[in-house]
């Protein structure tokens, strides 16, 4: 593919805000990221912190009050094909089959009938899901609905890919194995990939670099380079160097969520929960 | 109706249940022909349970009727003037051969058929419309909240002088029973709209048209049908009220007129007729949305 050089993604001090009764909430403050062209990137932090936020502004879903978002120079004024996404809830058409969906992108670029099926059982055929190209989603497995999802995703040639915890609803060891397969069809399309998790195992074995955001207003609190070699392997997971990278990143994390938690809001969560602080910091307490 | 649906969680259990009593060792090639009866026997035990209860209950509401009629049975409900079982099947198979009662149910059934399909023509992309685009939902859905609670038959003077003719004032009606719960419907269907499948199929590139086509109306289909269904039962409601205040024709005006004119059996034939007629409609409903949403059926 002629498009394997592209895909430089650009957050430039993006900042969300919205109005409500009590007044303006900053949900993201001047976050600033960079994914540069066939890089792997995730994006971790406590809930709420704004991740996903970003993946949607990324996707063309929302426009930040303030701040640039670019995909290789152009700024993000829509949803398009060539920014691919994948959802937790997988999201396929429960009314087509496995291929119809895999088919859809094509289908919207104004591809012929014929071509997008050929296209389509290529694709599957990579992603061993042959057998079950006439079957609808509802009759599929997690792993296998999120497999299609990811096909799908993959099948208009899009420059980036962005994942919004797609593993997150599935079984421990349903998880390693889509993981592997991910890296795989990454490593041989040389896309770039933003993804967002709260996993930070699944970071640290996935990725180039990871960003950890600040409890909101979220902000890029720190970044993280990934020096493990690839291709990765399942028992790199007990290396002292992935251990190391991973008590880092724990910690990181721990900060924040913790703030997240003991903000004033939580402090009253903690008191309808009935659990005594004794005038304790909630941070000490933990 | 509730018989077809309560059938198939029963049949679900004994198909689950079968492997491990009737394949101990792997299934080695086609079983021969009596087993093959045997097994489809098994295999549709709840379907062919739920028929089978169903015919003796039947036969049974037939039985009791006929006790009750024979006997002329009168405590304070009185079963005096209502005609036995056979003085009714008596009254059909004379009805069969006379091209009169034909002209009434096929009249009924021309009303049903225009009225209902001028309903869902207006009333299915009315709701996907207004579902999408919130300023058409904010001008018409008051004026729908105001005129859906007036029962089709309230609308028979109305309708009387706004058609020039009695059949143009009968569909009508009928057409205003089914209209409004499948607007309804439509409507639900359009709010239930997984918000995620909508934003996949955009980052996939669909615009506004494809969206359309491609999600939001597959999306609300079942709600659709559903919307369908229940507007055929009030579209027979309401058309034989007004056959039978305002027609000439037609299975109601049929009904109506055996009572005026002391013809107790048909009373009780243009009842079993228009039930027979309603059960046909909505199953050729059903009928039509497994076809149209061949992924629910696959379930």
């Amino acid at each position: 593919m002629a498009a394997t050089a592209r895909g430089l993604i650009e957050v430039r001090d993006f900042c969300l805000r919205y109005e409500t009764m009590e007044g303006a909430v900053e949900a993201v403050s001047e976050a600033s990221i960079t994914v540069e062209p066939g890089e792997f990137v995730s994006i971790i932090g406590p809930s709420g912190c704004g991740k996903s936020t970003l993946l949607n502004a990324l996707a063309g879903f929302l426009t930040p009050t303030a701040g640039r978002v670019t995909v290789d120079g152009e700024a993000v004024s829509g949803p398009g094909a060539e920014r691919g996404m994948i959802f937790q809830q997988y999201s396929l058409f429960p009314w087509k089959t496995v291929r119809e969906n895999v088919e859809f992108g094509l289908k919207m670029k104004g591809v012929p009938r014929s071509e997008r099926q050929r296209q389509a059982r290529t694709l599957l055929g990579l992603a061993g899901l042959t057998p079950f190209e006439n079957h609808y989603p509802d009759r599929l497995s997690g792993g296998m609905k999120q497999r299609v999802g990811i096909v799908r995703a993959l099948a208009t040639g899009p420059r980036i890919l962005l994942l919004d915890e797609p593993f997150g609803a599935l079984d421990a060891q349903t998880r390693l194995i889509m993981q592997q397969i991910l890296t795989n069809m990454w490593q041989r399309l040389k896309i770039s990939v933003l993804f967002v998790t709260h996993d930070i195992d699944e970071a640290i074995f996935l990725s180039d670099r990871i960003y950890v955001m600040t409890a909101r207003p979220g902000t890029i609190k720190a970044e993280v380079a990934i020096p493990l070699p690839r291709p990765r392997q399942p028992a790199m997971t007990l290396s002292s160097e992935f251990l190391g990278l991973r008590r880092g990143l724990m910690s990181l994390i721990r900060e924040e969520s913790i703030r997240a938690m003991g903000g004033e809001v939580s402090a009253e969560a903690m008191k309808g929960l009935a659990i005594n602080l004794e005038g304790q910091d909630l941070a000490a307490v933990l | 109706m509730e018989a077809v649906a309560l059938r198939s969680p029963g049949s679900a259990s004994p198909e689950t249940r079968l492997p491990s009593r009737s394949e101990p060792a792997g299934r080695a090639g086609p079983p021969p022909a009596g087993g093959l009866v045997r097994r489809w026997l098994r295999l549709n035990r709840g379907q062919i349970r739920a028929v089978a209860i169903g015919l003796v209950s039947l036969a049974l509401f037939v039985a009791a009727w006929q006790v009750l009629t024979a006997n002329r049975v009168s405590f304070y409900v009185r079963f005096v003037n209502v005609p036995t079982p056979e003085d009714v099947l008596q009254r059909a198979l004379l009805a069969l051969k006379n091209p009169m009662f034909a002209d009434h149910v096929l009249m009924s059934c021309r009303r049903i058929l225009f009225g209902f399909l001028l309903a869902a023509g207006v009333a299915v992309p009315l709701g996907l419309l207004m579902g999408r685009f919130r300023l058409l939902r904010e001008v018409a859905f008051p004026i729908c909240e105001v005129l859906r609670p007036i029962p089709a038959i309230a609308w028979v003077p109305m309708a009387i002088m706004l058609w020039p003719t009695n059949e143009g004032s009968i569909v009508f009606i009928t057409f205003l029973g089914s209209f409004f719960p499948i607007l309804i419907n439509t409507l639900q269907g359009m709010a239930a709209v997984d918000p995620v499948l909508v934003r996949a199929a955009r980052c996939l590139g669909a615009r506004e048209g494809a969206l359309f086509r491609e999600v939001y109306l597959p999306a609300s289909l079942p709600q659709i049908f559903t919307g369908l269904t229940v507007g055929m039962g009030v579209a027979w409601v309401s058309l034989i009220a007004a056959e039978m205040i305002s027609g000439q024709f037609g299975i109601g005006y049929f009904t109506w007129e055996a009572y005026s004119l002391v013809q107790y059996a048909d009373i009780a034939l243009g009842m079993i007729t228009i039930g027979v007629l309603g059960l046909v409609s909505s199953f050729a409903i059903r009928l039509l949305g497994r076809l149209a949403m061949p992924w629910s059926a696959a379930r």
